[in-house]
């Protein structure tokens, strides 16, 4: 483990310096430590990937008696030193998704590059078990893990200045869900009439990491009613 | 009282202090990009520290006030606008911000504060995700923000002593502590200034000056990133990650600015230089703990002038 400053209020712990499954457990594991330590000074905690940062207030350290920075990397190794297995499964979710025609107008592409037919990059992309790695870029979108290599297509080469709330899209080996309308350059294979990102609730994203996710098929008409 | 809009200026948006623990939700920090300047604003008008104030954007706006009430505004100096002391407005008085000549955000505060639903725990504007402040958007010509109750009011004339306040520049020296891949760009930050371009906002401060190359090419796994980093993208001019930046990047991160010295470069404008001194995490720490003593002597000094509403 290597811990490294993120400017004067937190600490970025690196496990690993892969982006697999395994490499998240522990990630996990630490972050649930550090959080459940309830430890001075410690304001928030982001695991992601193969990282966990550790966010704290200096002012709640006696400065220049005590070193807040050695404080937190000292919690952090402390926390890890115990949080080796036993990590509470992640949920499971269901995703629905229109694939292709209007909701993704980067089907076509994905599926030439992948020489498949749409259909078959649909069923595809549906058919894979995925795990949520981060939540980032914007509030709520999961960064998923476990896209068939077969659909791995490369970002669009100019990004789209807005794509719609709920579009699916595959960004090189990634896959994920644009929560909320934002410019974006993943290729867009579809939309879910699903909210991830609901600010009038706690906890405002769906979806967290550790959680395991499966998109399921629908069509235009199913999508259309599920409003 | 009601604030009403003339003139709603470039960009003006309510902020706060920002929303704490919902970094791993994706949701940004977010609120004042210079908290230093929305806390003294509020301050003087006997507002708790992180009321909603207005964040006001390269240009200011024309309002007009219901009723009579106190108004401080702080950070970048327009003419026709006292900075950093309290004053009053009469009923139906109109402020109109004039030319702007230093800075490039300020914090108008009103006393009562402006009372705008908390979402997720904050006031503050998100503009990306369309939350917060009024309704999630910036402020337009015509619109009307409430203000709450105020609970204490200025008494008398005065003001925040000179030495008091942030060293704004427009060519300021900026202290950063080294990022994780620091080491991959040599000395290239300490070596020049940095032109803060048009292509600027509160999400990141896009910088041209000496490019920043990288020597070693691996590709990094995303990370979380928080205001203050300095991201270098692969054409080597680095951004340095604003209050709504997102919570995660997969750039290379170069350094990362100690807290205190944020204000100074929120009040950069385009067209504004700054230039990068290598400090370390005890220092910004033991700047921290200063600035705070500097924010505990101002909420006592100005306590005192203060009388009940």
């Amino acid at each position: 483990m290597k811990l490294e400053p993120l400017g004067d209020s937190a600490v970025v712990a690196t496990l690993g310096t892969r982006i697999d499954a395994e490499a998240l457990a522990p990630v996990l594991a630490l972050a649930r430590a550090v959080r459940e330590s309830k430890a001075r000074g410690v304001v928030e905690v982001v695991p992601a990937y193969a990282t966990v940062t550790v966010f704290y207030d200096p002012l709640q350290f006696a400065n220049p008696d005590e070193d807040a920075y050695e404080f937190i990397c000292n919690l952090i190794e402390s926390c890890a030193g115990r949080a080796v297995g036993g990590e509470r499964a992640g949920r499971d979710f269901e995703i629905p998704v229109c694939y292709g025609g209007q909701f993704g107008p980067d089907m076509g592409h994905v599926a030439a590059h992948c020489r498949m037919d749409p259909l078959e990059a649909a069923a595809a992309h549906s058919g894979a078990d995925y795990l949520v790695h981060a939540i980032g870029f914007t509030p709520g979108f999961p960064f998923l893990g476990g896209l068939p290599a077969a659909l791995a297509t490369p970002r669009r080469e100019t990004p789209r200045a807005r794509v719609a709330a709920g579009s699916v899209g595959i960004g090189a080996a990634q896959t994920g869900v644009y929560p909320i309308a934002s410019p974006g350059g993943w290729q867009i294979i579809g939309r879910t009439p699903l909210s991830l990102f609901r600010p009038d609730r706690s906890p405002a994203s769906l979806l967290r990491p550790g959680d395991r996710v499966r998109f399921r098929r629908i069509t235009a008409e199913e999508f259309e009613s599920w409003k | 009282m009601e604030v009403r809009f003339i003139c709603a200026g470039m960009l003006s948006t309510v902020q706060d202090l920002g929303r704490r623990g919902l970094l791993c939700e994706g949701v940004p920090l977010g609120g004042a990009v210079d908290a230093f300047a929305l806390r003294v604003a509020n301050l003087l008008v006997g507002n708790p520290e992180g009321a909603p104030a207005l964040e006001i954007t390269l240009r200011g706006p024309e309002i007009e006030f219901s009723k009579a009430g106190w108004v401080a505004a702080c950070g970048a100096r327009f003419a026709d606008v006292p900075a950093w002391r309290p004053f009053q407005v009469a009923a139906g008085e109109r402020l109109k911000f004039g030319e702007r000549s230093e800075g490039c955000r300020c914090y108008l505060a009103v006393s009562g504060g402006f009372d705008v639903p908390a979402v997720l725990g904050g006031s503050g504007t998100n503009l990306a995700a369309a939350i917060g402040g009024f309704q999630g958007r910036a402020l337009a010509d015509g619109d009307v923000l409430a203000t709450g109750p105020a609970l204490r009011v200025p008494t008398g004339h005065w003001g925040i002593d000179e030495r008091m306040l942030p060293r704004y520049s427009r060519d300021p020296l900026v202290r950063v502590i080294a990022g994780a891949q620091a080491a991959d760009f040599g000395d290239t930050l300490y070596s020049g200034s940095f032109t803060v371009t048009p292509r600027s906002d509160r999400m990141g401060m896009r910088l041209a000056g000496p490019r920043l190359e990288r020597r070693a090419g691996y590709d990094l796994i995303s990370a979380a990133v928080a205001p203050g980093t300095i991201q270098v993208p692969p054409d080597g001019n680095p951004i340095l990650l604003m209050a709504d930046a997102q919570t995660l990047g997969g750039y290379p991160r170069v350094a990362h600015v100690a807290s205190v010295d944020m204000p100074l470069v929120a009040q950069l404008a385009p067209g504004d230089r700054v230039r990068f001194a290598a400090s370390g995490v005890a220092e910004a720490h033991a700047l921290i703990h200063a600035q705070n003593h500097q924010l505990a002597l101002l909420r006592h000094g100005i306590a005192g002038k203060m009388a009940p509403a």
